[in-house]
């Protein structure tokens, strides 16, 4: 206990850490001044010291970025609204969840929803006048959006598909569990959004395990079964991988130290991969998960964000001094990490069986958005698979969703439905096509330098026409685009990447490995389409000539010396470049 | 309706914010002196008025500003550590985010140091953008009073490195300011050139302002307090700035209009309108003289002067739609009563939204005025009114200009957009034209002294002379609360000024503001549903001797403003029915319930 409770002499006085620091510290655990933001009549925004509380309730304030111009000009504050994500451990979802998060989204929000790289909803364009509304109706549905954003423990994430094997369904459990061991208690948000009264007076009592500043930074955490590495383990500052005997999971090697995120052209920042650490056994798992987030809880940088996540923490301190802070709270060191093997990051589209004969499927979903647009209503057939499905919706990482559980006289029934709503044509996509992501960007997240989720279609298309002018249509080759250098497509493990700089002009990455345990590296700086284009078109016809059997794109392009292999995170924006 | 025609003018008296007493002392001081003593006086008192003003702002400004236009927040800590190292050299300065610099900054200042991130492919901070569109824009000041200097952030990988800095830094100096130290350009380790740049400026600060001495300048007192220009003869306003402000997807079109009135003398005051003199546009003169029997070179007497007919019906005449009463005497005069009856049948089509309502060119279409005269028919015609509009904006706060909040009045008829004859012109205005304009004094309409307490009631436009209360008590800093309660259709695409109701609460200078949004919920709601809400705090301000102010459209919104007045005077001040009507009169006697409705 005495190692779980926080310690209340941080690394300096609250007054010399970041200023978040002394605004979490002074919010009564979340609470604010958001009653009389959110009840604030003149303006669709909430006080900025407020916009950041919230996002400990997984909501996001944001404005509409085409309009913002148009609408300083016209004397009007900016088009204020707001971004929710649910939480939703293990991406797994109910046909009754689904259809109230289908008409919630109709009602409160801008009639899609958007499936994420974290394995959950986001609804978008949320007015504040009907958040309540929208958290409540996601309360009766049995879902929150409690640390789906913020400092603290964020949607655990787990290879999808509880359905497909006893495997898959116990870390679909774990994955809930570590999320409810690991939640803020604080009771601002049932006070805030669902009419509970407040308490008079917050103790420290509230947050047992957060105490009154929560975590230096978000805090990610994701399970992978091999030899799938769907939720790229390596990407997360905290990473558990099954290690399986047959069919049973004997315990799980632990990673730390894996994030995306970085600032272009400073070096001090970067991607990294999660370290292997060592072992534990499955009943050890939500102990060793919550000792390293209370680890980095006490020894996480907090003056500087951009060096406040995990990964800077193992980074500077390294990983045996983790290894004994970990062995000392918990009483015993790891065991000795075991061998596995990943084969790709990417999902299994179209029809799979899993170990007990029922058949899954999964549907590749542009962006992970979901809406009714000319001939393609996924919305709408979603809903209508929702209303008679006994199984499950798995959401990937990859943002795709598989529909879980169906009986083998029920696939034909599915198919032409999906055929009838016009979404059953994801394997006439291309492969390239189905391996990419971007996040949402523009106009409504508030980091975006540059367009993603709206000009990944666009970009895809154009890079389509040069593959199948090399002969390369059907190799995956997983592409990922980011509006920001943040990271939220995980672009760094992608074998292609293009990250934001500007309006029209990213950074090109080339040479991830194709199972996600490679970054990858900068090939060309600040272009545009045709400079990125132009400079794809040689390695691509390079690859197409003088790759080696199963020789993934990722892996050619470091044998071949078109860019140099990306072992260590710290490498990332250092100087030299090869090529 | 967004115009009106102009009332009675009032005795200004009645208006002044002097005392009984001391008006009816000062009223029979002026009677005794003539013309040329009058002026010499009104000069006089002008200039000692803005002398008194200046030498209260004096010791609270020493001539430095630093305005930062910031992204990530590099600039802005910048801007402040510059600010420290001159507060270590005895030099106060103020700091400003540019969003929050205006014309009125720039010229109060004597340095101005510019700290400015650039962003993407060169463009300027969101919050840079409106100080760098008024530099480079119609209103952009001399600054030849101004020295300045520039530090530049950038990022050297991108194509323009430190664009915006560049461009501010020849602007101030296209603009005549004088540049005291070479502009710095700094790359993404900016710390060590800012810290130089810093050094450097505030080194020649210091030298600068010990060898000046303290210099008051005398504002020019304008040397007559109205000015000549009347409908009949008006002043030819440039247009500044035509912008709309009503968002995407609103079902109005509102126009924020600023003109210069520099030239003109027009000294207006918050609370007076701007009346418009409208002509009607060429093509529909032309078109009704096709269908008459006169000729255009015909002449006709109007108002003792002789003119052509063409003339008259371009410039003088109403010869949009027609009224019951203009076709009462139209059917009198060319003694038919199938007029009357042809009339009755368009309007009551009118009304059930048949057909549009008919105009002169139908009316003159089906029954041609055969048998009478031009000067005859100009004789049924009503003239062609100008338009008053409450002016939005404050001399102090916008020296020489008038700004006012139009709502472009449109139909459907014909199959086509129609729109109001004076409105749909100003909506055409560009910055390229002038537009007809007068001072009209609204009297009634009037300010309290700077220590009493207002509530201003409006929906729509309005709101307009709002606008020019608040910003008029801001640049007083009158000590007096400001209460606004608000309507219109929609709080995302209609709230007028909202932006600058949001700074002002910020700033605290609007004390209170409350909406009502008639269409964003199921059942309507009204600026009166929210007076009568807030019934019992406004009680408790008009006990406290707070000025009540009515604007807007006078058919719905008085009304029921008025009836919610009574009831919270019923309510609230324990009164019966004609107890609260025999108060609300002793306010309006009082000059305390003001009202301006249309």
């Amino acid at each position: 206990m005495s190692s779980v409770m926080p310690r209340q002499d941080l690394s300096a006085p609250l007054s010399e850490l970041h200023s978040n620091e002394q605004l979490k510290h002074d919010s009564r655990f979340l609470r604010g001044t958001l009653e009389e933001s959110l009840a604030d009549p003149i303006s669709g925004s909430v006080a900025d010291t407020d916009a950041l509380l919230t996002k400990f309730f997984g909501i996001y304030q944001q404005d509409d970025r085409d309009e913002r111009d148009e609408r300083r000009r016209a004397k009007l504050e900016p088009l204020y609204q707001f971004m929710a994500r649910v939480r939703l451990p293990g991406g797994v979802c109910t046909p009754a969840q689904w259809l109230a998060l289908d008409a919630l989204a109709r009602k409160y929000a801008n009639g899609s929803l958007r499936m994420t790289t974290r394995q959950t909803f986001q609804f978008h364009g949320i007015r504040k006048r009907n958040l309540p509304s929208l958290i409540r109706g996601l309360r009766d549905a049995g879902l929150d959006t409690v640390a789906a954003c913020g400092d603290d423990n964020r949607n655990v994430i787990a290879t999808a598909n509880p359905l497909f094997s006893g495997a898959h369904e116990e870390v679909s459990t774990l994955a809930r569990a570590i999320s409810a061991r690991l939640m803020p208690r604080t009771g601002a948000y049932r006070e805030l959004f669902l009419g509970e009264t407040p308490v008079s007076q917050p103790t420290a009592e509230e947050e047992p395990l957060y105490g009154r500043t929560y975590l230096p930074r978000k805090f990610k955490i994701a399970i992978a079964i091999p030899p799938q590495n769907d939720v790229d383990v390596f990407a997360h500052d905290l990473g558990f991988i099954a290690i399986l005997e047959g069919e049973r999971i004997v315990g799980y090697n632990v990673l730390v130290g894996g994030g995306m995120g970085m600032t272009h052209r400073q070096p001090a920042t970067f991607p990294r991969l999660g370290d292997v650490i060592g072992f534990c056994g499955p009943q050890d798992v939500g102990e060793v998960a919550e000792h390293a987030m209370c680890i980095q809880r006490d020894f996480g940088n907090r003056k500087d964000r951009s060096h406040a996540r995990f990964k800077y923490t193992i980074e500077d301190r390294g990983v045996q001094w983790f290894r004994d802070e970990l062995a000392r709270r918990m009483g015993c060191a790891l065991g000795p990490a075991r061998p596995f093997r990943f084969e790709s990051s990417g999902d299994r589209l179209g029809w799979h069986q899993g170990s007990d004969g029922r058949w899954h499927y999964t549907i590749y979903v542009e962006n992970g958005r979901v809406d009714d647009s000319d001939g393609r209503r996924l919305l709408s057939a979603l809903r209508s698979i929702a209303s008679s499905h006994q199984g499950v919706f798995a959401l990937t990482t990859n943002q795709n969703v598989t529909i879980a559980g169906v009986l083998d006289h029920e696939r034909r029934g599915l198919e032409r439905l999906l055929d009838d709503y016009g979404v059953g044509s994801s394997q006439r996509q291309s492969r390239a096509r189905t391996s990419s992501m971007a996040c949402v960007a523009l106009p409504t997240c508030g980091l975006a330098m540059a367009e993603s989720e709206r000009y990944l279609p666009a970009f895809m298309e154009r890079l389509e026409q040069l593959l199948q002018d090399a002969g390369l249509s059907d190799v995956p080759i997983n592409v990922r685009m980011s509006g920001c250098p943040n990271g939220c497509s995980r672009p760094y493990l992608a074998e292609i990447a293009l990250v934001g700089k500007a309006p029209g002009k990213y950074n090109l990455y080339l040479g991830a490995s194709h199972n996600g345990d490679r970054l990858n590296a900068l090939y060309l700086e600040n272009a545009d389409e045709s400079g990125i284009l132009a400079a794809l078109g040689e390695p691509l016809r390079r690859y197409a000539k003088e790759r080696q059997a199963h020789e993934s794109f990722g892996d050619f392009v470091v044998r071949a010396g078109v860019v140099r292999a990306m072992l260590h995170g710290r490498d990332f924006q250092r100087a030299e470049r090869s090529g | 309706m967004t115009s009106r025609v102009p009332s009675r003018e009032l005795d200004a008296w009645q208006g002044s914010p002097l005392p009984a007493p001391l008006a009816e002392e000062a009223r029979r001081l002026v009677d005794r002196l003539d013309a040329s003593q009058r002026l010499w006086l009104s000069g006089f008192l002008a200039g000692a008025a803005a002398l008194g003003a200046a030498a209260q702002e004096a010791p609270s400004s020493s001539g430095v500003t630093i305005v930062f236009g910031s992204q990530s927040g590099n600039a802005e800590r910048l801007a402040h550590r510059a600010a420290e190292i001159l507060a270590g050299r005895g030099i106060s300065c103020t700091v400003r985010d540019m969003i929050d610099c205006g014309k009125a900054d720039l010229l109060a200042a004597q340095t101005l140091l510019v700290v400015v991130s650039t962003q993407g492919e060169g463009d300027p901070p969101d919050r840079a953008l409106p100080l760098w569109e008024l530099l480079n824009g119609r209103k952009a000041p001399a600054l030849s009073h101004l020295s300045f200097a520039v530090l530049a952030l950038g990022d050297s990988s991108y194509q323009h490195f430190c664009e915006t800095g560049r461009r501010f830094d020849a602007k101030l100096e296209a603009l005549g300011a004088r540049r005291i130290h070479p502009r710095v350009d700094c790359d993404v380790d900016f710390e060590a050139p800012s810290g130089m740049w810093m050094e450097a400026v505030s080194g020649v600060i210091a030298q600068t302002s010990r060898a000046a001495a303290p210099v008051v300048t005398l504002p020019q007192s304008s040397a007559s307090l109205s000015s000549a220009f009347t409908r009949r003869n008006p002043f030819q306003a440039n247009v500044l700035v035509n912008q709309r402000i009503t968002g995407r997807g609103s079902s109005k079109d509102v126009r924020h209009i600023e003109l210069s009135l520099e030239g003109s003398n027009i000294r207006y005051e918050p609370g007076d309108a701007i009346g418009v003199v409208p002509r009607n546009a060429p093509e529909a003169a032309d078109e009704l003289l096709q269908l008459l029997p006169f000729a255009a070179s015909d002449s006709v007497t109007v108002e003792g002067h002789e003119l052509a007919l063409s003339d008259f019906l371009r410039d003088r005449a109403d010869i949009g739609r027609v009224d019951a009463a203009l076709v009462a005497r139209y059917a009198e005069a060319i003694g038919g009563k199938e007029a009357r009856s042809w009339i009755e049948a368009h309007a009551a089509a009118a009304r059930e939204g048949k057909a549009p309502a008919p105009s002169l060119v139908d009316l003159v279409r089906a029954f041609p005025p055969e048998n009478i005269d031009a000067q005859a028919f100009v004789g049924l015609l009503r003239p062609l009114a100008p338009r008053l509009y409450s002016i939005a904006s404050s001399l102090l706060a916008s020296p020489d200009e008038a700004h006012l909040c139009v709502s472009i009045v449109e139909w459907q008829a014909r199959g086509r957009k129609q729109r109001g004859l004076v409105s749909g012109h100003l909506a055409d205005l560009t910055d390229e034209d002038s537009l007809a304009i007068y001072l009209h004094r609204n009297t009634g309409f009037r300010l309290p002294s700077d220590d009493a307490s207002i509530i201003m009631i409006g929906a729509g436009t309005g709101v307009a002379p709002y606008r020019a209360f608040v910003a008029e008590r801001e640049a007083r800093g009158s000590r007096g609360r400001n209460w606004l309660i608000y309507g219109d259709r929609s709080f995302e695409t209609d709230f007028l000024y909202q932006s600058e109701w949001l700074a002002w609460r910020k700033q605290r200078v609007l004390t209170r503001i409350d909406v009502a949004f008639s269409r964003d919920q199921e059942v309507k709601r009204y600026v009166q549903h929210q007076v009568a809400d807030a019934g019992k705090d406004l009680w408790a301000w008009l006990q406290e001797g707070a000025h009540l102010y009515v604007c807007g459209d006078a058919s719905g919104m008085a009304p029921g403003v008025h009836e919610a007045l009574l009831q919270i005077a019923e309510l609230h001040g324990g009164l019966d029915r004609e107890g609260a009507a025999e108060y609300l009169v002793g306010l309006q006697r009082e000059r305390r319930y003001q009202r301006d409705v249309y």
